[in-house]
């Protein structure tokens, strides 16, 4: 059984108190605390299997081989890729999607080529795009949102043409929460001869995610939203896709063989194996062992139950949210088509205001832009508050957020 | 000894979104000594049960939080920032 009040043990920090109150996290969008599980395999990995990994024969050096190459066929099994060889460990979804863009994007696209990103992008999915297109000279285009921050499919597909080499969007946004219809997406873009990367950032920690179903061709995630250390992430491909591309990173381990030719001064090199040709110098071992931990952990909760929790939380926060008159919410209406992302102001106070304010009773949100600054300008606002819910949340959690917000309104 | 305002300062940020706010979190062994002498010096206009104060210093507005934090509106810059700070704690 789901149960948030017994998750909540597992996570030292929760028990925390802030500016004397007892914390409550609502920043999960950003970064998620971190279980006694993940804290324990790092720590374990550390006191007893530290060393590098594919390199040397000692029994050490196997051990973490092991578990790291372990790390990778979890990952494989979460997201239903085929296999390993599609995995590749990065430091996050931003070096996931700057790999895609460089690795494959430097070589495959030119001056008549398009790259289709959305409005509700982070900065994460638009600026490496952006800074290829000056090097390349291909044309990126945007496709608009609606009015309640939801994509609009139909300028989407209409965007799509036979220029089009690439769509990239996000699977839900990171500032309203609103899931996009992947599938959709996917079949506008495949008809096109058009590949698929999905930032995957805020639905993989989620809701349950499926590349197979999905049929994407690359998905970008990370582990610290999803109780996972920073500094480590995820880029799946298609298999006949990556083994296409070239590095984009060079280095020891993604090698075969770098041989010195006498004859022509030049080393002649030959790549290592997927996933690992893609994987260059010492990896962040510990960090792939931690991930490993914390999907884990939520396999054991199951995803669909973290989905329907959030919902739940979702839903609660939003009606309870009515009753504050001064605030105002944004992004879908309906609590079943986002996740638990809710971006709100209130009249008269600036988002930073409304953070600093939370803040004094122990309540952690974000509040600015939160790397989205074209969805804000489309949707008319200057900044947001953002409240983010995740496994270990609880309706009382809500209650004092809701009484914080009406205190909020008081004071004005 | 000198006093000046990085001795009550411990981290000035020019917060994201379309207003131009600085936010000023002041070190948490100089906090109640620093928020003693704003609330000295600038006009309260408006207290919150210690929790929130709105002031008003040499035309600028302001919001002090009793956790340590002020956030500073319509600054031009870090140095017009610095030199409020400045006549507010010195």
């Amino acid at each position: 059984m789901f149960d948030p009040y017994k998750i909540r043990e597992d996570f030292p920090i929760l028990k925390r108190k802030i500016n004397n109150h007892q914390l409550i996290y609502f920043d999960n969008a950003a970064t998620s605390p971190k279980p006694r599980q993940v804290i324990e395999a790092v720590k374990e990995f550390y006191e007893k299997y530290n060393a590098n990994v594919h390199r040397a024969v000692h029994t050490l050096s196997l051990e973490a081989t092991e578990l790291y190459e372990n790390a990778h066929k979890e990952v494989a099994k979460f997201i239903d890729a085929k296999d390993m060889e599609e995995i590749i460990f990065v430091r996050g979804t931003t070096e996931a999607i700057n790999f895609v863009a460089y690795s494959w994007g430097l070589r495959n696209l030119s001056r008549e080529d398009e790259v289709i990103v959305s409005l509700m992008e982070h900065h994460s999915n638009i600026v490496p795009w952006e800074i290829l297109s000056k090097i390349r000279g291909f044309k990126v285009k945007y496709a608009d949102v609606n009015a309640d921050g939801t994509l609009n499919y139909e300028a989407l597909e209409k965007a799509i043409s036979q220029k089009t080499k690439i769509v990239s969007v996000t699977h839900v946004s990171n500032v309203t929460g609103a899931i996009n219809n992947v599938k959709r997406v996917v079949k506008a873009a495949h008809e096109h001869g058009a590949l698929v990367l999905v930032d995957g950032a805020q639905s993989v920690p989620h809701i349950p995610v499926d590349v197979k179903d999905l049929d994407v061709d690359f998905l970008a995630f990370s582990g610290h939203k999803m109780l996972a250390p920073t500094g480590i992430g995820v880029l799946y491909g298609k298999r006949e896709l990556l083994e296409k591309m070239e590095p984009f990173h060079g280095g020891g381990e993604m090698i075969h063989e770098v041989s010195f030719n006498p004859a022509t001064g030049r080393c002649l090199i030959s790549w290592n194996d997927l996933p690992w040709k893609f994987e260059a110098g010492t990896p962040n071992i510990s960090g792939g062992i931690g991930l490993m931990a914390a999907i884990k952990y939520l396999k054991k909760l199951g995803m669909e139950n973290v989905k329907a929790h959030e919902c739940t939380l979702t839903e609660y926060a939003l009606k309870r949210m009515e009753e504050c008159e001064k605030v105002t919410v944004y992004g879908p209406g309906d609590a079943s088509s986002r996740c638990g992302i809710i971006p709100f102001n209130i009249e008269g106070f600036n988002s930073h205001d409304v953070a600093l304010f939370l803040d004094s009773y122990g309540i952690m949100i974000r509040s600015g832009f939160h790397c989205a600054q074209p969805l804000h300008q489309k949707l008319g606002l200057s900044s947001s508050a953002r409240a983010s819910f995740y496994i270990y949340n609880t309706k009382e959690e809500i209650d004092q957020f809701i009484e914080a917000l009406k205190e909020i309104e008081r004071s004005l | 000894m000198s006093v000046n305002v990085e001795d009550y300062i411990a981290r000035i940020e020019e917060a994201c979104g379309a207003e131009k706010d600085f936010i000023v979190l002041f070190k948490y062994d100089k906090k109640d000594e620093a928020m003693a002498k704003i609330l000295k010096k600038a006009n309260v206009e408006k207290g919150v049960a210690g929790i929130v104060f709105d002031l008003t210093f040499k035309g600028f507005s302001f919001r002090l939080y009793g956790t340590g934090k002020a956030i500073f509106k319509k600054i031009k810059d870090k140095e017009e920032l610095h030199r409020v700070l400045a006549d507010l704690l010195l």
